[in-house]
């Protein structure tokens, strides 16, 4: 307003120079002017991962539409950055409202204290018939509640499971997919003696911790132990799943050296270099545009075996959860943000979700609608998602696993530890691992006494 | 040959009529010096001394994320992170492949330097510009952009070197998934992508070589090899001072060509000690360990970079 009066004190002298400055002058009070509209609106920020990010777009547009009060900041961080930035925004306490946090990390998010606990808000939407909980696969459910707060909603799942050459399997005469471990073993040796030489029976990544875990879990380990204070990799029951683990690849059944012998899958697989493959939903979509229309129907996704007659066997519940931070933002914005986490975890929404990103979704009415429970090749993991579980809510877990199992893993298989030895150098390092962990929970419970 | 000597230690010296003791020589200027360097002085402090410290005291503490959450989760451990990281068995991997780096990609790369400098500063080569440039092309280059197309040269069945050593009748060797090949195969890009800036370091070396000492030289009766070691190296003493501390400081840092090539692999490999600080302090967020892996990494550094100078100064002397 100055800087309008004042132009007008020396418009004699210079009117061209003065109406541009007006000009200047108007711009910048119609932006500002925007600004202000814009303050009465609430921002929510949210921070979404990889290709959701943009995917999910359509879906935050009709979240603005139906909430003409509320504007949805999303911002893209890419998977491999997210878990540093995240940290760093922890830090400089610049957290996100909303944000999209990968399954495994919620507890430790929780351990820093920055997720809301969102138990109120859940019951009082439960009864609103807003949000279904018990729609959520319980394994999906678990994951998110810490103690008994509920600490983050479901978004999207995935399992990993077997994708299964059928033909192969029938050519060395099993028709039927495996149920137990001992089916499992027997199939795998029955293929790798039909199959030509530089050809397996399975393709297990030794890079990748999941299926030591998953065989783990089937054979009822926790992994930790007392509240995740140890390791309990020597227990009877992981050493035999380990040991059944290590046994597939010194007895020649899956390559070790897969992580550098193996540059295209997809190729592969169609050439029948291994019949049975541990992945997940991101490829099923991926194998089934890339694969020739002769391999239609001679491939298909199979629930994992189990070492006793309970079928399917358990695998790691995977996937992304939607949170709010505990940051310094007021009412109105939290408010705000869990409208927005209610919307988006809402069966309807869930199904729009999976036709805009292929994710799997959280819910099993969602499955219904969106028709996925009848697609063949979906179908194996609505079975398998009847029986996943979450891994052990310990913060250190994803360095335990990526940084200490595999090795070990690795070690045994190209048999410079024994199964012992490595177990035993395994729960001597996670103890190391834990050592801070156990500190600070005897000190809560000396605090508590 | 000693008046080459002689000459080359005295142009070494700055003030040759004045003992060296500019280390323990107090400032008796007037106090107006101080306005003039306090700025410098100041930003050094802020930015360089004041970290430093923070560093090495966040080095004797267990910082990680629950301290991040709370300062109350946060202890004093004297030691224990130094001692905990001579028993890991990962560090002394990372040593050894650290090490393995340094000690040949190392005088590779420096002689990769010369031998380019030597071409371009000979009297019978031409387009000298267009070389020079093509030849320091790779050091502005980004080098993950250049690690991603080695990748492809290094590729088993379609790379570029396999595809020459089947040409000549050899067996294909596969470069990042042999343990053994790994390493070799990251000296070879480290070299290749940084000879280009010693090598100019070189040529401006070989410039200020006054052409009196090889015409000297050359009436004396010596042939180009003898003129090569009695001349060209001594006179280049202090350039390879320089360039031997340089390149061994950026060499023990290790990190960006494996981290996009290998991931530090195969069977840990290529995995160095910054690999091993950053795993620890980025991904797993033990910053006060990291800090600890920082610190060691420094004081080997500076361990062979006093070492580097003590050998030269006893081979000039």
């Amino acid at each position: 307003m100055t800087l309008i009066r004042l132009t007008e004190n020396h418009r004699q002298r210079c009117a061209t120079a003065i109406w541009s400055l007006a000009a200047v002058v108007m711009a910048i009070a119609s932006v500002s002017g925007c600004g202000e509209a814009q303050e009465t609106k609430t921002v929510v920020n949210f921070w979404a991962m990889g290709a959701e990010g943009e995917r999910a777009l359509p879906l935050i547009e009709e979240f603005e539409a139906a909430h003409p009060e509320i504007v949805v900041r999303v911002q893209q961080v890419p998977w491999n950055a997210a878990h540093e930035k995240l940290l760093t925004a922890f830090a400089g306490n610049s957290l996100p409202d909303v944000c999209q946090l990968g399954n495994t990390w919620i507890a430790e998010f929780d351990a820093l204290g920055a997720l809301t606990d969102l138990t109120d808000r859940v019951a009082a939407s439960e009864q609103a018939g807003k949000i279904e909980p018990d729609d959520f696969f319980p394994g999906v459910w678990q994951g998110n509640v810490i103690g008994k707060r509920v600490c983050g909603l479901p978004w999207y799942v995935d399992a990993r499971l077997l994708f299964v050459r059928t033909d192969i399997l029938a050519q060395a005469g099993h028709a039927e997919l495996p149920r137990t471990w001992d089916d499992w073993l027997e199939a795998m040796r029955d293929v790798q003696a039909i199959q030509p030489a530089g050809s397996y029976a399975m393709l297990a990544p030794t890079n990748e911790f999941e299926t030591p875990v998953i065989l783990g879990m089937q054979a009822g380990a926790d992994m930790l132990r007392e509240d995740g204070r140890y390791g309990d990799f020597s227990s009877e029951a992981f050493r035999r799943a380990f040991e059944f683990y290590v046994g597939i690849f010194r007895e020649g059944l899956a390559p070790k050296d897969s992580n550098s012998m193996i540059s295209n899958v997809v190729q592969e697989f169609e050439r029948g270099t291994f019949a049975f493959y541990v992945t997940g939903p991101w490829n099923v979509q991926g194998f089934r545009d890339r694969l020739p229309p002769s391999l239609e129907g001679k491939w298909t996704t199979c629930p994992w075996p189990s070492p006793d007659d309970s079928w399917p066997g358990v695998a790691i519940a995977g996937g992304s959860s939607l949170v709010m931070f505990e940051n310094a933002s007021d009412e109105r914005r939290q408010d705000a943000a869990w409208q927005l986490l209610e919307f988006l975890a809402q069966p309807r929404q869930q199904v729009r979700f999976t036709e805009c990103t292929g994710n799997l979704p959280p819910g099993a009415k969602a499955w219904e609608t969106s028709g996925m429970r009848s697609d063949p090749l979906f179908a194996g993991f609505y079975k398998q998602l009847q029986n996943v579980r979450p891994v052990p809510p310990a913060p250190e877990w994803e360095h335990i696993v990526t940084g200490e199992l595999v090795k070990r893993a690795d070690a045994a298989i190209n048999g410079r530890q024994t199964v012992d030895e490595a177990l035993a150098e395994l729960d001597q390092r996670v103890d190391e691992i834990l050592e801070k962990r156990r500190w600070i929970l005897d000190r809560q419970a000396r605090v508590q006494q | 040959m000693t008046t080459i000597a002689q000459s080359s230690s005295t142009s070494g010296a700055v003030t040759p009529n004045q003992p060296a003791s500019v280390g323990t020589r107090r400032y008796e200027g007037p106090p107006s010096g101080w306005w003039f360097a306090g700025p410098a002085v100041a930003i050094i402090a802020v930015f360089f001394l004041a970290p430093i410290a923070a560093s090495i005291l966040l080095s004797l503490t267990d910082f990680d994320i629950y301290a991040l959450a709370d300062w109350q989760n946060l202890r004093f451990v004297g030691l224990q992170n130094y001692i905990q990281l001579l028993h890991s068995e990962r560090f002394w991997i990372a040593l050894h492949n650290t090490l393995y780096f340094v000690a040949i990609g190392g005088p590779l790369s420096v002689a990769a330097s010369l031998g380019a400098a030597l071409l371009l500063d000979s009297k019978l080569t031409r387009l000298k510009v267009v070389w020079r440039t093509v030849f320091f092309a790779p050091v502005v280059t980004t080098l993950v952009a250049v690690a991603i197309v080695w990748r492809y040269l290094y590729h088993t069945k379609y790379g570029l070197f396999n595809l020459a050593l089947t040409k000549l009748g050899f067996e294909p060797i596969d470069w990042l998934g042999d343990p053994q090949w790994a390493m070799p195969a990251v000296i070879f890009l480290a070299v290749w992508k940084n000879f280009g800036y010693n090598m100019i370091i070189f040529m401006a070396g070989l410039q200020s070589i006054p052409s009196e000492l090889y015409e000297a030289a050359e009436v004396d009766g010596a042939g180009p090899a003898r003129r090569f070691w009695h001349v060209t190296l001594p006179m280049l003493g202090p350039t390879f001072l320089f360039v031997g501390v340089t390149t061994m400081i950026g060499f023990f840092q290790l990190f960006a060509e494996p981290y996009v090539m290998t991931q530090g692999g195969p069977g840990e490999s290529t995995y160095s000690l910054v690999m091993l600080m950053y795993e620890q302090g980025f991904r797993w967020w033990r910053l006060g360990f990291a800090s600890a892996v920082a610190m060691t990494i420094f004081a080997l550094t500076l361990a062979a970079t006093l070492l580097q100078v003590w050998l030269q100064r006893r081979a000039g002397a």
